[in-house]
């Protein structure tokens, strides 16, 4: 097991989450999950887009890719492309993963990369100040509605689901032990895995509260059979009580970099073949 | 009697799905192993089938590379065909065509017969007309029949033997039809063969430029379809296997940027493909490569704009996208292939240019450069060493290290002992996010600084003519090379000379040296004289005339010499 202080930043890096985020647990779970797994911080590469949860990667020590709002996923695919050796983790928020970044969500689970997307889902725009994201409940009051949302929220487990995701899973901040163990399967997991975690934000989500969380949320229990796509989309479409845990997994669909590459060797080993462009070029005699 | 000995345009013309591009295709090929001089281009409309389009096919006695608006042979394969070229046929334009179905509808017209519905009768399917027609040309032409057969039987061998012999005595009855219209109408077709010419290497625009970009160690793309960028996607899938090419057809533009991006961030080499419209999307892409000093190499396939505009055809307007896309400021480099060989280069030098700098990189190509055909010898194609500029990582490796020249060495996440950070906000040396005045200002300026070193390597422009002595100096730049060539030895007046830019951001130093107390006209295929306004901005050059094109059509060599007599007058040289 890799020590867990190995990811730690300096002493006195400065943080820009606020004092109680829900950033804060998932930080440390990750941390935990990566040294049980006995990934090599040299081995693993986090990508996240923009906004507080994206900041992540600042705050451990592993490569990582900090990239443009809404667009952790295509580069988080591209780098498993490039280098299948390297543990791959998107880690965003709700609106960058479901909101501005909504087809590349689609389009990454039709793909099935072998990556880990943790979505830091606290159901509003925190760096932007508390303006309604995809997760935000009808009826929210925020600075832009204020008289509410008005729109159905957005469900990433019933979308990943549909679109045969193989690893869609639901966490909860506030269980430090069942998150790890839920993010180390995902780790692990040969595919897209996608958890959704949720977490309060709070300064300006006064409505989904650590309260509010534990009072809906659940968690399937060991007779949960995880094959069963059926029951896991009824899961998934119950928004009264918010099932917790390893909502579906199926093993045995390819990867995406399996499909788009032969073999695992890092992409930046290969040299280019002289002789078969010398006779390409000459083909065209 | 009507003799050719210099320099033939012939035109097929019909709607998309008639195999014109067969035709073509094998016409260009025969013609260049009987030792001639080809160079073909093609406008169609944007459609699948149906519509009309056309394909023009040089035959020279010296090479050349642009676009006539003279018909000298017009292949009309049905009866949209003339009234779509009308403009360009003269009553010297010698019309082939089945008469029956070109001339529906017109009561003037003077086609001669080729009866391609008997043909197919007597072959027994209409698939062998295009052989026939290929057979013709070459009959007028009193080409070397063996030849033909030999290419018949190499084209065709695959679909067995049936079908070769068949194509055999399609091609013979073609032949023997193009004599016979020969001596009949009393053409005469003498121009000198070059044997040289037999080994040349054949090949268009975009698998040109496709080579270059495997040339380079290219081994990703990502990218969305969209005419007319799809092209290099699709000749990199073709050759995947070979070089061992990652092919993703991303979701949306955005995607298919960040996703390259990503891909050289973790030590790949990667290129998007596309055109102005998909570009419109990859912005934000481009600064974001701008900030992280992660390379990607982005071509463009123009087309005019704006939105969705002329799908099908021409245009260079483009070059404002990518010298200003991107918010905040950041370096950058642009190539514009001017020739086949020079895209093969240029491609090259693309990813070189990017992966030392770190930088994005833009090779601008057009539609009519990357459907145009010609010939060339293998030995104008220059290779550049594929130089990798990734390190080894030490453990104490800061990603953004500062350096005198800007370049801090780039590390891949996974090699070596280091951790390969980047991050889109304004960061330290160690890539983390800071609001720092001061890393703001040290930071900017070590981005900002490499400029300095890619001008230094900025590509010198071709000279054409005695540039030191003539009083007016034209300007192209990109796909505009083989016009102003052309133009400039039709004119024959050593008061004019050519300067042609193929990279056309940054420019090299000394560049205004040569243009100083000289009349500078430039030429470009788009409304406001995008580059005429670089080289204002950039250079202070004054530009005495700007030759415009913005109808979707490349120049004609004709309208070009025209402007040029004009300008002598006006500028009462």
């Amino acid at each position: 097991m890799i020590d867990k202080k190995l990811y730690d930043m300096p002493k006195g890096t400065d943080m820009a989450w606020c004092p109680g985020c829900g950033n804060f647990p998932i930080l440390n779970i990750v941390k935990m999950a990566l040294s049980e797994l006995d990934r090599a911080p040299q081995d693993v590469v986090i990508c996240s887009g923009i906004g507080q949860a994206a900041k992540t990667p600042h705050y451990l020590r592993v490569n990582y890719f900090n990239g443009l709002h809404g667009r952790a996923l295509p580069p988080a695919i591209a780098i498993k492309n490039v280098n299948p050796k390297l543990t791959v983790i998107a880690e965003s928020g709700d609106g960058d993963t479901y909101g501005e970044g909504g087809n590349h969500f689609m389009h990454t689970i039709r793909r099935n990369p072998d990556i880990t997307n943790i979505v830091h889902d606290n159901m509003i725009y925190g760096l932007t100040k508390g303006q309604a994201s995809p997760m935000s409940e009808k009826g929210l009051k925020n600075p832009i509605q204020p008289d509410g949302v008005i729109v159905d929220q957005f469900n990433p487990l019933a979308v990943a689901l549909s679109l045969d995701a193989t690893f869609v899973a639901r966490a909860f901040t506030g269980d430090i032990l069942q998150t790890k163990e839920i993010i180390k399967a995902a780790i692990l997991h040969k595919g897209y895995a996608l958890i959704d975690v949720l977490q309060p934000c709070v300064v300006f989500n006064k409505q989904n509260t650590y309260q509010w969380f534990k009072e809906k949320g659940y968690y399937v229990d060991e007779a949960h059979d995880k094959t069963d796509k059926m029951k896991a989309l009824e899961l998934a479409f119950d928004l009264d009580r918010l099932a917790l845990g390893i909502i579906y997994q199926r093993e045995g669909k390819p990867s995406y970099e399996t499909l788009v590459r032969e073999g695992n060797e890092p992409m930046f080993e290969r040299v280019l073949d002289t002789a078969a462009l010398n006779t390409l070029i000459k083909s065209y005699k | 009697m009507k003799n050719f000995s210099r320099d033939i345009s012939l035109v097929l013309g019909g709607s998309a799905g008639m195999g014109i591009q067969t035709i073509e295709a094998t016409l260009v090929s025969v013609l260049k192993r009987e030792g001639y001089h080809v160079f073909a281009s093609k406008e169609y409309m944007s459609r699948i089938r149906g519509g009309s389009n056309s394909t023009e096919i040089r035959i020279t006695n010296k090479r050349r590379a642009s676009f006539v608006k003279r018909i000298d042979f017009l292949f009309a394969l049905d009866a949209d065909v003339i009234p779509h070229l009308e403009k360009r046929i003269t009553s010297k334009t010698i019309i082939l065509g089945e008469r029956q179905k070109v001339c529906r509808g017109t009561t003037v017209c003077q086609v001669i017969d080729v009866p391609f519905t008997q043909f197919a009768n007597e072959l027994g399917n209409p698939i062998y007309t295009s052989t026939v027609a290929v057979g013709i040309v070459l009959g007028m032409f009193r080409a070397d029949e063996a030849l033909f057969e030999t290419y018949l039987r190499e084209r065709f061998a695959r679909k067995g033997n049936e079908i070769v012999e068949k194509n055999i005595e399609a091609g013979k009855k073609g032949y023997d039809f193009g004599k016979h219209i020969a001596y009949n109408e009393g053409i005469e077709v003498n121009l000198s063969q070059n044997k040289a010419v037999e080994k040349e290497i054949l090949i268009d625009g975009n698998d040109a430029l496709g080579l270059g970009i495997l040339a380079s160690g290219c081994n990703y793309i990502s990218s969305y379809p969209m005419s007319p960028g799809t092209g290099i996607l699709t000749f990199l899938a073709q050759h995947k296997k070979e070089f061992g090419i990652v092919i993703d057809q991303a979701e949306d533009e955005i995607s298919a940027i960040n996703h390259s991006i990503g891909a050289w961030y973790a030590g790949a080499r990667a290129i998007v493909s596309t055109s102005g419209g998909g570009f419109d999307l990859m912005t934000e892409g481009v600064s974001l490569s701008g900030i992280i000093e992660t390379p990607i190499v982005v071509h463009i396939g123009q087309r005019p704009g704006p939105a969705t505009g002329l799908p099908t055809r021409t245009e260079q307007a483009d070059l404002n996208l990518v010298l200003y896309a991107g918010h905040g400021e950041f370096p950058r480099a642009v190539f514009a292939p001017g020739t086949h060989e020079e895209a093969f280069f240029l491609a090259q030098q693309a990813f070189f240019i990017a992966d030392k700098y770190q930088i994005p990189v833009f090779i601008l190509t057009d539609q009519y450069f990357l459907d145009s055909i010609r010939s060339f010898p293998e030995e104008s194609l220059q290779t550049l060493t594929p130089e990798n500029h990734i390190i080894k990582t030490d453990a104490d490796y800061k990603r953004y290290a500062l350096t005198p020249d800007g370049i801090s060495p780039r590390g891949v996440p996974g090699y070596g002992q280091g951790l390969v950070g980047i991050d889109s906000d304004e960061h330290d040396e160690d890539a983390h996010i800071t609001e720092s005045a001061e890393m703001r200002v040290l930071m900017h300026e070590k981005r900002l600084g490499k400029i300095k070193g890619i001008r230094e390597e900025a590509l010198l422009p071709t000279e054409i003519g005695d540039v030191h002595h003539a009083e007016m100096i034209v300007i192209s730049w990109g796909s505009n090379k083989g016009v102003l060539e052309e133009a400039l030895i039709h004119i024959d007046d050593e008061r004019i000379a050519g300067v042609h830019f193929s990279q056309v951001y940054p420019l090299p130093e000394n560049t205004k040296k040569l243009f100083a107390k000289k009349k500078v006209v430039v030429l470009e295929n788009n409304a406001s004289g995008q580059f005429a306004n670089l080289l204002k901005l950039e250079y202070g050059i004054k530009i005495s005339e700007s030759i415009l094109k913005y109808d979707g059509d490349p120049f004609f060599v004709e309208e070009v010499v025209k402007r040029f007599k004009t300008l002598i007058k006006d500028f009462e040289l």
